[in-house]
């Protein structure tokens, strides 16, 4: 160990291995991952949404799995939970999908409409 | 790119472990690998989470879910349920995170937790203690790297002094003090050194630290050893301790490798390194004399003082010695401030306490309190309180060296000053809790059974003394006592603590003087009455079957070891006196309640 400089560089390389051990996770993102959930390619999309928020460094969120939530033609479901803002339900996902929604909605804060459960059908 | 999405963090440390959490931590890789979840789910060691009566203890992030007393059967479930399919399993939880609408509540809240603040035990629990870049992660060696490069060696030590901190392992001298005096001390050679030789019965709290987060040991004793110009340093511990050892030698490999020990550290010519010494488990060890002798390879004795170690220790040069707990406290100390550190506890005590609660309460484990909580807080708050609903009777605090504090005191707040004032003492942060079925007398005989084992035998007050001591309480339980041997006793303790060499001896009578103080109708009922007020002493105490709720069913009889028990069936059955060897088995197979102890 040289300098401070270099034990800063190691902390920041390793310093998201331990931000999931935090209990202030404010914002939460819940991927269904029932069968059908699974079926209709539910698995990548949260591993795209792990990654890009670990690249991201947002250390106030994380990805939990949920089970079926009921429409099981709209799967992949992921649901967004910001506290005081109302849950946003975005169906039928893709991992590109995920990456867009981490740079709109849990970065910029603008959830993309196009995408949630009330334009599915229209 | 790190694709992990969840933590399982799985207590390894010595409570957990003997409950079988190796086991837990293999089935789980295992059944993580056979549902293809080892990329994304890492399974992490960690130390102790405090809560020992619940373990073993398995957390999972980023829920936090706590889950309580696992068994191997259960990891499956868990796997399956949980990590794959994101159902909690609800039913496996420590119950007090689940609410009432069925949610689940962060540990913090609970009760347990929610009065504790932990600075010493920070990382325990929270890192996984054998990987270095776990503690660089929470700020771990950025405390060494400050002091070595922007603070001047008096400014460390003001630093320690302003902060208030004083000796965690039982004395409560400043911290501050002790640096600065080894700081001017002169010499051409100086050494710090550790003392983890901890050996009050039922403490764990060092153990706990080593365990869970040697390198904040490793990094403090650094930072001393810069602070005073010393570039050895040892760390006594006892081998009992095998996974505390283990842990603390993978850290110190781990530091060497990363140049956190070693030579030119920080690249300002700062050379330091660690030396574990393993003790044999001697009690006297952990006295600091006693402990530097067993260091230099000779019988664990202690000496008269001065000279102070400050002056003349290990191989007569001077050398600093403080406690695992009192080390821990450092980091934090020079990140976050000396100013930041004394807002916290009582005026003359400062900071936080560990303490190992044991004996008879519901949350047996490990706890760290500001200074000031009260005992009723650390009991009833975070202990859960007695188990069965049965009464509080007595604490006893700083262990064989301690005294007990009785229900009357419960309000008393828990600082080096509060607990000497009611003669007790702080000591290393042994907290034994005790009900109405613990017999003072008894209690005094348990600890002072210990010193006599321990003493050392170099001076005759401790060799004598305590044996004597010893043999007036066996013969007070026997029923044998004389109102002159009350008497005697307490002079014969203060004589000890006059004459003893060091602090084992003049501490030693210590639970015998505050059992008399508090307790003493319970000494004179077992020499005037011949009674044992708890029925625990043997002599005193008899099995009585009531004839009137006997049924004769002979169950009794059958369970007694020494056929003491006789009757016809359907008949009441008598109990033999001269024969009962008072085992308590008949008493334990009677379906009836017919049997008595008086």
């Amino acid at each position: 160990m040289k300098s401070l400089a270099e034990l800063e560089a190691i902390r920041n390389k390793v310093v998201s291995n331990v931000t999931m051990r935090k209990d202030d996770h404010a914002v939460r993102v819940v991927v269904g991952m029932a069968t059908c959930g699974i079926a209709a390619g539910a698995r990548p999309v949260m591993s795209a949404f792990v990654e890009e928020i670990a690249k991201r460094n947002l250390e106030h969120v994380s990805v939990v799995q949920t089970g079926c939530i009921g429409v099981c033609r709209l799967e992949p479901i992921v649901e967004i939970l910001v506290p005081g803002e109302e849950k946003v339900t975005y169906v039928k996902m893709t991992p590109e999908k995920a990456r867009q929604v981490v740079a709109e909605h849990l970065v910029n804060g603008r959830p993309i409409k196009e995408y949630t459960i009330g334009e599915a059908d229209k | 790119m790190d694709m992990v999405r969840g933590h399982v963090l799985c207590c390894g440390g010595t409570g957990c472990t003997s409950s079988g959490s190796e086991a837990i931590i293999q089935e789980m890789e295992a059944q993580l690998a056979a549902h293809g979840l080892d990329k994304e789910i890492k399974v992490i060691k960690t130390g102790c989470f405090g809560l020992c009566a619940l373990g073993p203890i398995m957390v999972v992030y980023p829920e936090g879910a706590f889950y309580s007393r696992v068994k191997v059967e259960d990891v499956k479930e868990i796997v399956e349920e949980h990590l794959l399919k994101g159902r909690i399993v609800k039913r496996l939880l420590y119950q007090e995170t689940v609410t009432e609408d069925n949610n689940i509540k962060s540990l913090n809240e609970t009760n347990f937790y929610a009065k504790q603040m932990r600075i010493a035990l920070r990382n325990c629990g929270v890192i996984d203690p054998e990987n270095i870049e776990e503690y660089i992660a929470v700020d771990g060696y950025k405390a060494l790297g400050k002091v070595l490069t922007e603070m001047s060696r008096e400014d460390v030590i003001k630093t320690v002094l302003d902060s208030g901190l004083r000796g965690r392992g039982g004395g409560g001298f400043p911290t501050g003090l002790k640096w600065k005096f080894t700081y001017a001390a002169e010499g051409d050679q100086k050494y710090v050194a550790c003392n983890a030789d901890e050996g009050d019965p039922g403490a764990f709290m060092d153990r706990s630290v080593l365990e869970g987060d040697p390198h904040s040991v490793i990094e403090a004793m650094a930072i001393a050893a810069y602070a005073i110009g010393a570039d050895k340093g040892y760390i006594y511990i006892r081998a009992e301790y095998p996974i505390a050892v283990k842990r603390l030698e993978i850290a110190i490999n781990q530091a060497r490798e990363y140049g956190l020990l070693g030579e030119n550290i920080f690249d300002t010519g700062f050379n330091f390194d660690l030396e574990i010494r393993l003790g044999a488990g001697a009690f006297v060890c952990g006295e600091e004399t006693a402990l530097m002798t067993s260091i230099e390879g000779k019988r664990g004795e202690p000496r008269p003082r001065p000279p102070f170690p400050a002056n003349k220790g290990l191989w007569a040069k001077p050398t600093m010695l403080n406690n695992v707990e009192t080390y821990a406290n450092i980091p934090v100390i020079i990140n976050k401030g000396a100013e930041w550190f004394a807002s916290i506890g009582t005026e003359k005590s400062k900071g936080t306490k560990v303490f190992a609660l044991g004996g008879k309460i519901n949350n047996t484990g490990l706890v760290e309190v500001p200074m000031g909580t009260t005992l009723r807080e650390i009991i009833e708050d975070i202990g859960g309180g007695i188990p069965n609903g049965k009464k509080f009777k007595a604490a006893q605090t700083g262990g064989p060296s301690g005294g007990c504090i009785p229900a009357s005191l419960i309000d008393t707040p828990i600082d080096y000053d509060s607990l000497m004032a009611i003669g007790s003492m702080m000591g290393s942060g042994g907290l034994i809790v005790m009900d109405e079925d613990n017999c003072m007398v008894d209690i005094a005989k348990f600890f002072l059974e210990f010193t006599v084992d321990e003493s050392c035998g170099k001076c005759a007050p401790c060799r004598i003394g305590t044996k004597r001591l010893l043999e007036m309480l066996t013969k007070i339980t026997k029923g044998q006592g004389t109102m002159e041997d009350l008497d005697k006793l307490e002079e014969l303790c203060y004589s000890i603590k006059n004459a003893a060499l060091c602090g084992l001896g003049q501490t030693a009578p210590n639970p015998v003087l505050s059992t008399l103080k508090y307790f003493r109708e319970e000494y004179e009922a077992h020499v005037r009455d011949k009674v044992c007020p708890a029925h625990v002493c043997k002599s005193l105490t008899s099995f009585v079957i009531d004839p009137e709720k006997c049924r004769g069913c002979s169950l009794c009889s059958r369970q007694c070891p020494n056929n003491a028990i006789s009757g016809k069936i359907k008949e009441p059955f008598v109990i033999d006196q001269s024969k009962c060897i008072k085992c308590g088995a008949c008493m334990a197979a009677c379906k009836f309640g017919a049997i008595e102890k008086k």
